[in-house]
């Protein structure tokens, strides 16, 4: 027998009696997402700025990386100087200095965006990177994740991430560490 | 060799009583950051009722689920194996690493492939398998197994951490910040993960209605290992299903908040189809699952989700660290989940509890953990031989309590005794119970003969 067969063998043998599937949970809306959204997201290390406009973003950027520095932007309207689509192999993202994609939708009590894999061309862009900036609309705001989730097609592309922060660790002596493997900072704007 | 019982291997741990108190304490602060979390959830119970019975649900439908996920992960273009034991898992992981021509592995945080002995396994074979995880990796350097299945180096303080680095990645001698530790395994590990061609990670949930799985990590490890090597091997206990994609809202909420009172973690991967031109492959493990789930007192263990907070609340865990329980799945969980495994080599874990049920209350799956430890100890008593001294001792008592004038005359004498008795006598390595304890001060008179003086008047 194979080991699909006798596992599965076991199983009906042993399993106990058949129990039904809890309906789907609601929850009430919250109200002030944006301050909600806020404090999930900086309390998972990251930071928010409520931008009016694009210019407002690109300015950020000019501030805060020079004109040398990799840049991978996924976002039109914001400039970058490496061209994401011609890329063949992720390694070659290897030296990138900031990743600026689009979010596609936010959770407030907890700051986790959904970033599916059309939104980052390749997967490894928003990890590889040393800073993530991330555009994320108001109106995409969710209250939990149970609302996320009935939003989210998990399956519509090969891979999607929730992502809630930079990338992080404390396992030297539960010290906060920011800046693991991925990331060393998220920011998110969000935008009207 | 006679394996070391927990009450043994805790008093190697106990002999530096700073560093008890410093783990003690550590760990309770995780506890109280669970607590903090929790409570900031008005529907937290409710949470906990649904992934409880969405569990149910999954061990009563268990074959129907692992077929339909099996042929949705197909469709997607994955490779599924089999896998009945430790020993097969292994193997899958070995031909398929033949196979792709694989020379550099990372690996990201798989208490599976831990339970498997996966690493072992593969050096044997000549490979080198880098640990990806931070506290994963300080412990492969220090050739030590994790102590806790969420913060696998806990047990360790800076100082030792700084002097693993210093000898294996060339940090400063006498650095112990953790800045600056991690700066440097970041450096470190970037290369590995530039260099690997295959990444082996575990799996939080496996989707029945979608095929796919969601792995969970602060770090980022797990994505940086996958998404750059060209093979991804993702390992996966049987019982790690949950039915449909939206049971992930109820689960992700519950899972950081219980094992570090995170709100979520900062990355939470769902993997569904392999990226165009490589290779995706689940390995479905049973070793040892199904019999338990035929165990009608202790299948409820298989609901866990492995996020560590029974050992974070555990005061027998606090104070006598991961190592002590020899086993893969320390803690509450580890001593319900591991007698099921070897009953013989893990009797003295279901003993190591004070029964208090604090487990029980923050499981997150709502595991009867304290009710599962205490139905082992009868199990345990029942079919192996039991601390000889301890089992005369309820032998004696036993028959006592069942005669109500040896009763008695017992108590009597033995409060006369006791009077006189040197503690020399009292407290001899007869006495298992005086090891840890002291006798109270010996009454005048028994219950008993109180109440019929007194009841009178």
């Amino acid at each position: 027998m194979s080991s699909k067969a006798s596992i599965l063998a076991a199983i009906k043998k042993n399993k106990p009696e058949a129990s039904s599937l809890p309906a789907l949970l609601v929850f009430p809306d919250e109200q002030n997402l944006v301050e909600k959204y806020e404090k999930g997201l900086t309390g998972n290390g990251g930071k928010l700025i409520q931008a009016a406009n694009l210019e407002e973003v690109q300015a950020y950027i000019e501030a805060n990386f020079s004109g040398e520095q990799l840049k991978a932007s996924l976002v039109e309207g914001i400039d970058g100087n490496v061209n994401v689509n011609n890329i063949s192999d992720p390694h070659d993202l290897e030296h990138v200095e900031l990743a600026v994609l689009n979010g596609e939708l936010g959770v407030a009590e907890n700051g986790a965006i959904w970033m599916p894999e059309k939104n980052v061309v390749h997967r490894v862009l928003p990890f590889i990177a040393q800073h993530l900036i991330i555009l994320l609309k108001k109106d995409s705001l969710l209250t939990n994740m149970h609302q996320a989730y009935e939003k989210v097609k998990v399956n519509e592309h090969g891979y999607g991430v929730f992502i809630a922060g930079p990338s992080k660790t404390a396992d030297i002596e539960q010290s906060l560490v920011i800046g693991a493997h991925g990331p060393r900072s998220l920011t998110v704007f969000l935008v009207d | 060799m006679k394996t070391q019982s927990h009450a043994q291997a805790a008093a190697e741990f106990i002999k530096d009583d700073a560093r008890t108190h410093w783990h003690d304490e550590t760990l309770w602060h995780v506890r109280q950051k669970r607590d903090l979390s929790a409570q900031g959830i008005p529907e937290w119970e409710t949470l906990r009722d649904t992934a409880s019975a969405t569990k149910d649900y999954v061990l009563s439908h268990l074959d129907e689920l692992l077929e339909q996920f099996e042929a949705n992960a197909l469709a997607n273009g994955v490779e599924v194996l089999w896998a009945k034991d430790a020993q097969e898992h292994n193997e899958h992981v070995y031909r398929i690493l033949q196979e792709n021509k694989v020379s550099n592995i990372v690996k990201s945080k798989s208490i599976l492939t831990e339970e498997c002995g996966l690493n072992h396994y593969l050096e044997d074979k000549g490979y080198d398998v880098v640990d990806t995880d931070l506290g994963e990796r300080i412990i492969q350097f220090a050739k030590q197994a994790p102590s806790h299945i969420v913060l696998p180096a806990i047990h360790l303080k800076k100082q030792d951490i700084g002097e693993i680095f210093h000898e294996h990645i060339g940090t400063d001698e006498g650095a112990s910040d953790p800045k600056y530790l991690t700066e440097a395994a970041r450096q470190h590990l970037r290369k590995k993960f530039v260099e690997a061609n295959a990444a082996i990670t575990g799996v939080n949930f496996g989707i029945a209605e979608t095929g796919g799985f969601v792995v969970c990590t602060n770090e980022g490890n797990a994505d940086m290992g996958t998404h750059l090597a060209d093979i991804h091997i993702a390992c996966m206990g049987i019982e790690k299903l949950i039915p449909r994609a939206t049971d992930l809202g109820v689960f992700l909420r519950l899972l950081a908040r219980s094992a570090t009172g995170q709100s979520i973690t900062n990355y939470s991967s769902h993997f569904h189809k392999p990226a165009p031109g490589k290779k995706l492959y689940i390995i479905l493990v049973d070793n040892g699952r199904t019999e338990q789930l035929g165990r009608e007192d202790f299948k409820n263990s298989l609901k866990c989700i492995r996020c560590g907070a029974c050992m974070n609340t555990c005061p027998i865990y606090r104070r006598s660290g991961g190592y002590s329980y020899n086993s893969t799945v320390p803690g509450p969980i580890g001593s319900i989940l591991s007698p099921g495994k070897d009953l013989k080599k893990y009797s003295t874990l279901p003993f190591a509890s004070t029964l208090c049920g604090s487990c029980s209350d923050v499981c997150p799956v709502k595991i009867n953990i304290h009710e599962q430890l205490y139905k082992w100890r009868q199990v345990i008593t029942e079919n192996t031989d039991v601390d000889a001294s301890k089992n005369l001792a309820m032998k004696v008592a036993g028959y006592t309590f069942g005669r109500p004038v040896l009763y008695d005359l017992a108590g009597k004498m033995a409060r006369a005794a006791l009077k006189i008795t040197p503690d020399s006598l009292v407290y001899s390595s007869i006495n298992v119970w005086g090891k840890h304890r002291n006798l109270p001060d010996v009454p005048k008179e028994s219950f008993k003969e109180w109440y019929q003086k007194n009841r009178k008047s």
